[in-house]
């Protein structure tokens, strides 16, 4: 099934890219997302006459099947916040398709979305800016019954109780306001007015970064009890890589605006083929003084550029140290190098697929594509 | 170095010390409507020239509020800061502001977290730099500009002499507290204290500043101190670590005996708290419970007792008697009740092998 689905992968990506980045897995899917796009207009003058794009994402494509957790990993402004909150329907897409338990989500109306958005909810970073300091605890976990029109058996009140408790508060907490709490039991009351409702998937968008180590991991325990006692399916967004590894099945790296490479947990982290992977791996500062000087480090040069104008064909060949001609020319498609594992790059690292047979691979899901399809978008 | 007497001094004796900065039982209190905020509460500790020292800590240990005292950046008005602060000989809590000014960027300089908010947005990099360089240097202002142009070039910004004339918000996150090290070591102090310098940025960037403060300190040896929630970054960096709770030291020790043979049960709940990328994915975290205390209402006793699993093995010392910081083994100092033999099997046997 590995090998045959390889060359599947392959075939389809001749017809439509998009399709390459969904991987071959048992399981349902329950979230999927194809080649999705965001650009922001940049405006200019009396007429605000659009002048440029920020291509905060330009064509990302992955699945989330039932009960896993997906990290969407990378450095700030490469997109995947954007992709959070396009998932959510907060941002409306500028290209792509979103499917959520087969219904496609990308166009609804806020109105159809709304009992949808029973099953899809989102954590927020910051547990200071995402409550409202005027209501009580009690009417923020409790607003999602109102807005959804939800009678609970046991009325309200105690539903909330009972929904309290399970993050680790107590129920006397109904009436206090959030001010009252810590940061930590504040991302926890977040994190209760997100399960109020039973949800089926949760975008938690840097859930833990604003809180100390010792809370951090307190929370990060808590997402992980809540998924297995609840069955939910996460997609944690973060830029601290070691928190990510902790939490995430599968994980996916993207740069600006694209996915650079996604694979499981353990594959990802042990043999990671993109050198941005690599790069981001050995900058992670390891709390052991005894590797001190004892890692390679690969430091890369400069800064992200530019989501206005990024640059042409692989968008890391400007501070990438393997970078050929070919980088700059052809971008490398996001294929599936071994099973499970895909990544976007001409020359991976820790394959046994050689560098060369990437590059062919990638020239043939280059070549025909546009001749068959010249108008896709993804090109 | 102008300090001639003798090593063994003590606090309170107020002779000059033999080390080039030497903080004496600093308390730094804040009265506020709603009681005195101990931030800092009995504060000990040295640092020579060429060394580095992380100050590891939770929000509201008052990590920060140390390195603003040790700056004399408190206003005396509403704060309270007493103890002692010998800089290379000269005393800081007691002196005048000028003196303190005249020192300040000069012999001291501070890095801050965000380099957004800590550089001015009306006037260019150059501009700021030009004007810390010249306030301590008599010289013109070309030769002001000339030198910004070369601390930016040395902190590895792209074509300095045009950058110099950009504005803070034309940089970016990382070439921003690039702009920030220059002007702070415009003056060559030698007393640098980076308060997070990373924390606002991404790894790969956090990597190249790391990098950078570590070869600048080699080429003008100055004494660091890295102020950091993040264990990683002290682990590379650190010579000695400073762990600090509810305002006072609970654990000093070498970077290699913090990390390999702690002493203090909140240095254990650190290190089990954080996931960590070099060993074995483990199952579940190991993370203190509760969350830090309010420095309003220190709880009585050793303060870390409500979090801590082992205060029960105290006969009930740990919520009444406040343990000393005293030193165990040379240059190892951890302020806790348990006996040393316990301590060591419970590390031994319990929590590394988790780790």
């Amino acid at each position: 099934m590995t090998s045959t689905g390889g060359n599947e992968t392959v075939v389809s990506t001749v017809k439509a890219p998009a399709d390459a980045a969904r991987p071959v897995h048992e399981g349902e899917t329950l979230l999927e997302v194809e080649n999705l796009g965001k650009h922001f207009p940049v405006t200019a003058g009396l007429l605000r006459r659009q002048v440029a794009a920020v291509k905060a994402v330009d064509g990302v494509s992955f699945s989330v099947r039932k009960g896993e957790t997906l990290g969407l990993v990378g450095e700030s402004g490469c997109g995947k916040s954007t992709t959070g909150r396009m998932i959510m329907r907060l941002l409306d897409p500028s290209f792509g398709k979103i499917v959520f338990e087969g219904h496609d989500i990308t166009k609804m109306s806020q109105g159809r979305l709304r009992p949808l958005r029973r099953d899809l909810q989102m954590i927020f970073q910051d547990p200071y800016s995402s409550l409202n300091p005027r209501k009580t605890v009690g009417a923020i976990v409790g607003a999602p019954f109102r807005l959804q029109n939800i009678e609970a058996k046991q009325g309200v009140k105690k539903a909330v109780q009972e929904i309290l408790e399970l993050v680790g508060l107590s129920p006397e907490h109904y009436n206090r306001y959030p001010h009252e709490f810590s940061g930590g039991q504040r991302q926890r009351i977040g994190i209760a007015r997100t399960l109020a409702l039973k949800p089926k998937l949760i975008v938690a968008d840097e859930p833990v970064s604003a809180l100390d180590v010792s809370v951090q991991a307190q929370v990060v325990n808590l997402l992980e009890d809540l998924q297995d006692e609840l069955d939910l399916t996460y997609v944690v967004i973060a830029h601290d890589l070691s928190v990510v590894r902790h939490i995430s099945d599968r994980v996916a790296v993207m740069y600006l605006g694209k996915i650079v490479e996604v694979a499981d947990r353990a594959d990802l982290y042990e043999r990671p083929m993109h050198p941005y992977t690599n790069a981001l791996l050995s900058a992670v500062p390891i709390p052991d003084p005894a590797e001190r000087g004892a890692r390679r480090r690969i430091r890369l040069q400069g800064d992200v550029p530019s989501p206005l104008d990024p640059p042409p064909a692989c968008r890391f060949h400007t501070r990438c140290w393997k970078a050929q001609d070919i980088c700059k020319q052809v971008e490398p498609p996001l294929v599936e190098l071994s099973p499970g594992h895909q990544a976007a790059c001409h020359f991976p690292e820790n394959t046994t697929v050689s560098a060369t047979d990437a590059v062919a691979k990638a020239a043939v899901a280059q070549a025909p594509a546009p001749a068959d399809e010249p108008a896709d978008p993804a090109e | 170095m102008t300090g001639t007497a003798p090593a063994a001094g003590k606090a309170g004796t107020g002779e000059a010390p033999a080390a080039f900065l030497e903080v004496r039982d600093l308390k730094i209190h804040f009265p506020t409507d709603d009681g005195l905020v101990k931030s800092v509460d009995g504060l000990s500790f040295e640092l020579e020239r060429g060394r580095t020292l992380g100050i590891v800590g939770e929000s509201g240990s008052g990590k920060s509020v140390t390195s603003l005292g040790v700056l004399g950046l408190h206003n005396k008005r509403n704060a309270n800061v007493s103890g002692e602060i010998w800089l290379n000989g000269k005393e800081l809590v007691g002196a005048s502001q000028t003196e303190v000014r005249r020192l300040r960027g000069r012999e001291m300089a501070m890095i801050f977290q965000d380099p957004l908010s800590s550089m001015h947005p009306f006037y260019t990099v150059g501009h700021q730099i030009i004007e810390a360089y010249r306030v301590h240097n008599d010289v013109s202002k070309q030769v002001a500009r000339k030198h910004a142009i070369d601390m930016l070039g040395k902190v590895g910004i792209p074509k300095p002499d045009k950058r110099v004339d950009d504005y803070p918000h034309q940089f970016s996150g990382g070439m921003r507290q690039r702009a920030m090290i220059a002007m702070a070591l415009s003056c060559d102090p030698e007393l640098l204290i980076a308060d997070e310098p990373t924390t606002a940025l991404d790894v790969t960037v956090q990597a190249q500043i790391l990098d950078l403060i570590r070869d600048l300190q080699q080429e003008f040896n100055s004494a660091v101190i890295m102020i950091t929630h993040d264990l990683g970054v002290v682990a590379e960096l650190a010579d000695d670590i400073l762990v600090m709770y509810a305002g006072r030291c609970v654990e000093y020790a070498s970077v290699d005996n913090a990390f390999h043979q702690p002493l203090h049960p909140y240095t254990w709940g650190l290190l089990g708290s954080m996931p960590r990328l070099d060993r074995e994915r483990s199952e579940r975290l190991l993370p203190i419970v509760g969350s830090p205390p309010s420095l309003i209402n220190v709880p009585s006793g050793c303060a870390f007792h409500p979090r801590c699993p082992y205060a029960d093995l105290n006969d009930g010392k740990s919520t009444t008697e406040r343990p000393e910081l005293i030193e165990l083994e040379p240059g190892h100092k951890a302020a806790c009740h348990l006996p040393l033999d316990k301590r060591r099997e419970i590390w031994t046997d319990e929590i590394r092998p988790k780790l």
